[in-house]
């Protein structure tokens, strides 16, 4: 009573206060502007100031992190792009506000669909940033950025990607989802030894078919 | 025979021509006769127990050209629900509302005349809700088409394989789909029937709430721009010099029309939409849809135990998220401005940590899937829960409990404030934390226990005086509980798989569902009627805040103008969810 | 020699240091700048949520992201006290009406960020009845901030990039000192069966004949 209620919570914010100063003197300069210093400021022991001081400093982006999507290439040995992309639709159909726009063309001729797209768009004033399609794509072309400083003066212009802005490299894709790219080349590399596998079963039968 | 079987087999005893059991396919409980409807739910209130009527909706079955009303009535001492459909022909929709039994189902049936377009004869204030007065058509009737319209299902047809991108408001700038009524003109001149119904019924209510001196009534609107309605919420107040004598919530400024997207979806793609109907505790939302659909799939039982256990954790997180976020804005709502807020907002950023690790998001997770939950919790971030847990959370929750509880500045504003009777409560269908301030220990988690919840050892929190400081110490307790359950979640959590399966397209069969779990802010349920292909015929989700705000006129009629502000942030409403 | 006595300002000092050459004075920069600089370091952003991105704007303002360090924390609830309506949210067409008021309300020089994809485009409510597919057909916008919601982080970036349009305002150009062609009012669009923008009366009046 009579105050001591406004005292208490007063003290709170002066101990606040002067913690952060006491860990100032503790940490000296690692305190701020360090990675070292950020991740302090995210861990248990916090004590006095929290505040990460964008844009000098940057929260770490957690491999899961998802903003918009991008489309993967990879980058060949003889210098050619190959988009992983086969246009098979299914980011656009599991898309729940359905801001994916796929073109897809044929082969005029044979008249079988091309396995990559011509056209392809998000747009991401629709998007919902829910990394649906980069849960269900089976070719793990397409995947969640972790790039999110994309404010703009004009959204007709910048705000719709097209091919060239959502094609991204293989190796960005490694540096931003280590764990996932180590994961998708282990199981690709399993799928390619067993193919190889079987392509010398094969060709070990026929020679044998061949020699009798 | 177990008790449900046995109110029924005695509901169809007593009222053999009025009721019949629901034998269509996947359905359960009885369709009632529209005449005796008053009567049935009056035998079941007073006779069979069941005074918790949580959730009214409608249907459109346009094949069959009946509107049907769906009732959910539980016991409040806790038990499985009786469900009662009520079908009335489409072109003369009218079924007697059930306004004078059960209070609570005031702004439920509103909202069904509003977006299905069922009249409840003897609903004493039957005017739109989320909509405006003037609004053309129900826009949940399956015939209605919004302005841009592209197709009846999900996904569309042009985004592959000749996916032209194309802004479709561009293509139909003003919608075709617009039809205007007999007696509009010239937008200029043009009134609305009812526009004028909402002050005319609150001078009523004024007037018999009146002191009877000669005064003046004024009428003050708060919001929809309010800094402190917590979002775009308004309230038409009537004011007799500081004491309110009447006053009606008006919502709808954020309605977003949740529930015709969700049926036009596909089942999975419903799940990052419930993210954002309560926005605050996004986990909660997913955990209620993803049991609903896994009732009608079948899969309830065959959930992997991590799984469970994950989505425990999950929640009990984003329920300690929650009401710290309430606590530090009662606070300032009660005039400590923004101080602690900040020290609540500061433990919940490390809450949201955990979730962007974990989820990929930091509101929006989007983590849960019909089977299962999307992603593991890697051991480092397992490591950080442990860490928030068992360590910071209990010893920052005491420090708020410290300077917060005992704090004179709290207590005389909010002791005795808003006071709502454990009787209104239930008659109101209050849920969550403004139900059990009120006396009422009603908790969904205990009384009809959902996932793995029977195996941890917890209390449910109880507060007796319903007044507002009894609501912001419910949320203390409720933090203290969450801890508690967490500490076991952890302890006990086991290695395996954390999902059955993860087709993107899931035909769910014939039927209907209704799934409910314990939200921060109550009862959160989602009632899904399925027609066998993989869209949902019927979405319909029972929120929380929306049913909470049932009670609030009447927590506030009496007290002062400065209280009204008070008694809504300890309702701990979020108008994403209220007005979805 | 000008060339010469040129001081290169470092990165982290370049939104303090105004002025680093006694030529610019004379070139009468200074005042542009001083008056620039004034106003980028104390834009007051309205205190006015609508729906999931308010909670991330509120972050934005809380302990971890801390907008007073751009001199923004002054969040003001009254229209006539603020320089900056961030858009936060769905806007849906109930509520549009009280949105163009309030920009109506507002005192020059003043500025709009559409922060997230709702407020930007629509958003994933696009097709929804209710839901207005961007305020920009509404209101003039300054910055779009995508995301759904976009991080605090992001929508920092999006108040960076609005200082930086400040910075590039001259006030001789500005048209809110102009007293002939200073701007009217935007037209308060009406709820009718539909919403309805003054603009379009006479297509509304048409369509309501046929």
């Amino acid at each position: 009573m009579y105050g001591k209620g406004i005292l208490e919570g007063l003290l709170v914010t002066l101990k606040h206060f002067f913690g952060t100063f006491i860990d100032d003197i503790r940490k000296g300069r690692k305190r701020y502007m360090t990675d070292e210093g950020v991740e302090y400021r995210r861990s248990k022991d916090v004590k006095g100031i929290f505040t990460v001081q964008y844009p000098e400093e940057r929260l770490p982006t957690p491999e899961n992190f998802r903003f918009v999507p991008f489309l993967v290439y990879d980058e060949k040995e003889d210098g050619t792009n190959e988009i992983r992309c086969t246009s098979c639709g299914i980011c656009a159909k599991v898309c729940p506000p359905q801001c994916i726009w796929i073109e897809q063309t044929t082969n005029p001729k044979t008249g079988r669909p091309v396995p990559e797209p011509v056209k392809f768009f998000i747009d991401i004033d629709i998007c919902m940033n829910c990394g649906f399609c980069a849960d269900f794509c089976p070719f793990d072309s397409i995947k969640m950025d972790h790039y999110y400083e994309m404010a703009s003066f004009d959204r007709t212009k910048t705000n719709i990607l097209d091919l060239t802005k959502l094609s991204k490299p293989a190796s960005y894709h490694a540096e931003i989802h280590p764990i996932h790219f180590a994961r998708e080349e282990e199981i690709r590399r399993v799928k390619e030894q067993k193919r190889e596998e079987r392509r010398l079963a094969k060709e070990q039968r026929l020679n044998k078919f061949k020699s009798e | 025979m177990n008790e449900i079987a046995v109110v029924k087999s005695e509901l169809e005893i007593r009222f053999p021509d009025a009721v019949r059991k629901d034998d269509r396919e996947g359905f359960q409980g009885y369709i009632v006769e529209k005449e005796s409807l008053v009567e049935v739910a009056t035998a079941l209130r007073d006779d069979f127990g069941y005074d918790y009527l949580t959730s009214v909706t409608g249907v459109d079955y346009i094949e069959e050209d009946i509107l049907e009303a769906v009732y959910h009535f539980y016991r409040s001492t806790g038990g499985k629900e009786l469900v009662l459909h009520v079908q009335t022909p489409r072109n003369n929709p009218v079924i007697p509302s059930l306004y004078k039994i059960f209070h609570g189902v005031d702004f439920q049936e509103r909202e069904a005349w509003d977006l299905i377009g069922i009249k409840f004869e003897g609903h004493p204030d039957l005017r739109r809700i989320l909509l405006w007065e003037g609004f053309n058509g129900h826009p949940l009737q399956k015939d209605w088409k919004e302005a841009f319209y592209v197709e009846e299902k999900k996904p569309f047809d042009n985004r592959w394989p000749e996916g032209k991108i194309q802004q479709i408001e561009e293509l139909n700038k003003f919608g075709k789909n617009v039809r205007y009524p007999e007696n509009f003109h010239d937008p200029e001149s043009w009134k609305p029937e009812h526009e004028d119904l909402l002050y005319a019924g609150l001078l009523d209510l004024a007037e018999k709430t009146g002191s009877g001196l000669e005064t003046d009534h004024v009428v003050i609107n708060m919001g929809p721009q309010h800094p402190s309605t917590h979002g775009v919420f308004r309230m038409a107040v009537v004011v007799d010099g500081e004491t309110i004598t009447a006053l009606k919530p008006v919502m709808g400024y954020l309605h977003r029309n949740h529930e015709k997207i969700g049926e036009r979806n596909t089942y999975i793609q419903n799940i990052p939409y419930t993210d954002r109907l309560d926005y605050i505790s996004s986990l909660s939302n997913n955990f209620g849809y993803a049991m609903a659909v896994e009732k009608l799939l079948g899969y309830t039982n065959e959930i992997p135990e991590r799984a469970e256990y994950l989505r425990v954790i999950m929640a009990e997180l984003t329920r300690i998220s929650n009401h710290l976020w309430a606590i530090g804005f009662l606070l300032n709502d009660l005039g400590a401005y923004f101080t602690p807020s900040l020290y609540a907002i500061q433990e919940r950023e490390l809450i949201l940590d955990i979730f962007e690790e974990v989820t990929g998001a930091r509101m929006m997770n989007n983590y849960h899937r019909f089977g299962g939950v999307a992603k593991d919790i890697l051991p480092d971030a397992m490591k950080k829960i442990e860490n928030l847990v068992l360590d910071r959370l209990p010893r920052k929750v005491d420090e708020l409990d410290k300077y917060l509880t005992k704090s004179e500045l709290l207590q005389s504003r909010t002791e005795g404030v808003g006071v709502l009777t454990p009787e209104d409560a239930i008659n109101m269908c209050a849920v969550g934390p403004v139900l059990r301030a009120s006396g009422v220990p009603y908790d969904v988690r205990r009384a009809d226990p959902y996932s793995i919840y029977d195996r941890f050892d917890f209390d449910v929190a109880v507060r007796y005086h319903g007044d507002t400081y009894d609501r912001y110490l419910i949320r203390m307790d409720e933090i203290h509980q969450s801890l508690r359950i967490l500490q076991q979640a952890l302890k006990d959590i086991p290695e395996g798989p954390i999902l059955l399966r993860n087709p993107y397209n899931i035909k769910a069969p014939k039927g209907e569902a209704y799934g409910r779990v314990e939200g921060p802010k109550g009862e959160l349920g989602f009632y899904i009627v399925s027609d066998g292909t993989s869209n949902p015929y019927r979405y319909h989700v029972r929120s929380p805040s929306f049913i909470n705000l049932t009670g609030l006129e009447k927590m506030c009629v009496g007290q002062k103008v400065a209280d009204v502000v008070v008694i809504l942030g300890s309702i701990d409403i979020i108008l994403g969810e209220v007005d979805r | 020699m000008a060339e010469k006595n040129k001081i290169t300002v470092p990165d982290e000092l370049k939104s303090t240091v105004a002025v680093t050459d006694i030529q610019e004075v004379f070139d009468g920069n200074l005042i542009e700048k001083a008056y620039n600089w004034g106003r980028r370091n104390s834009v007051w952003p309205m205190f006015f949520g609508l729906a999931c991105c308010a909670i991330e704007m509120i972050s934005t303002a809380a302990s971890r992201f801390d907008l007073s360090r751009f001199g923004m924390e002054v969040m003001r609830p009254s229209p006539r006290q603020s320089d900056l309506l961030i858009i936060s949210g769905t806007v849906t067409k109930k509520m549009l009406p009280a949105i163009v008021r309030l920009y109506n309300q507002m005192p020059e020089p003043k500025y709009v960020i559409a922060m997230g994809a709702c407020a930007s485009g629509g958003g994933p409510f696009k097709e929804g009845y209710n839901v207005i597919a961007g305020i920009d057909k509404y209101l003039p916008v300054d910055v779009y901030v995508p995301g759904c919601p976009p991080t605090p982080q992001a929508l920092l970036f999006g108040l960076m990039k609005l200082q930086e349009k400040i910075d590039n305002q001259k006030i001789s150009e500005t048209s809110w000192y102009d007293k002939e062609n200073a701007g009217d009012p935007i037209p308060i669009p009406v709820l009718g069966p539909d919403i309805m923008d003054p603009k379009d009366f006479d297509k509304i009046r048409k369509q309501a004949k046929g």
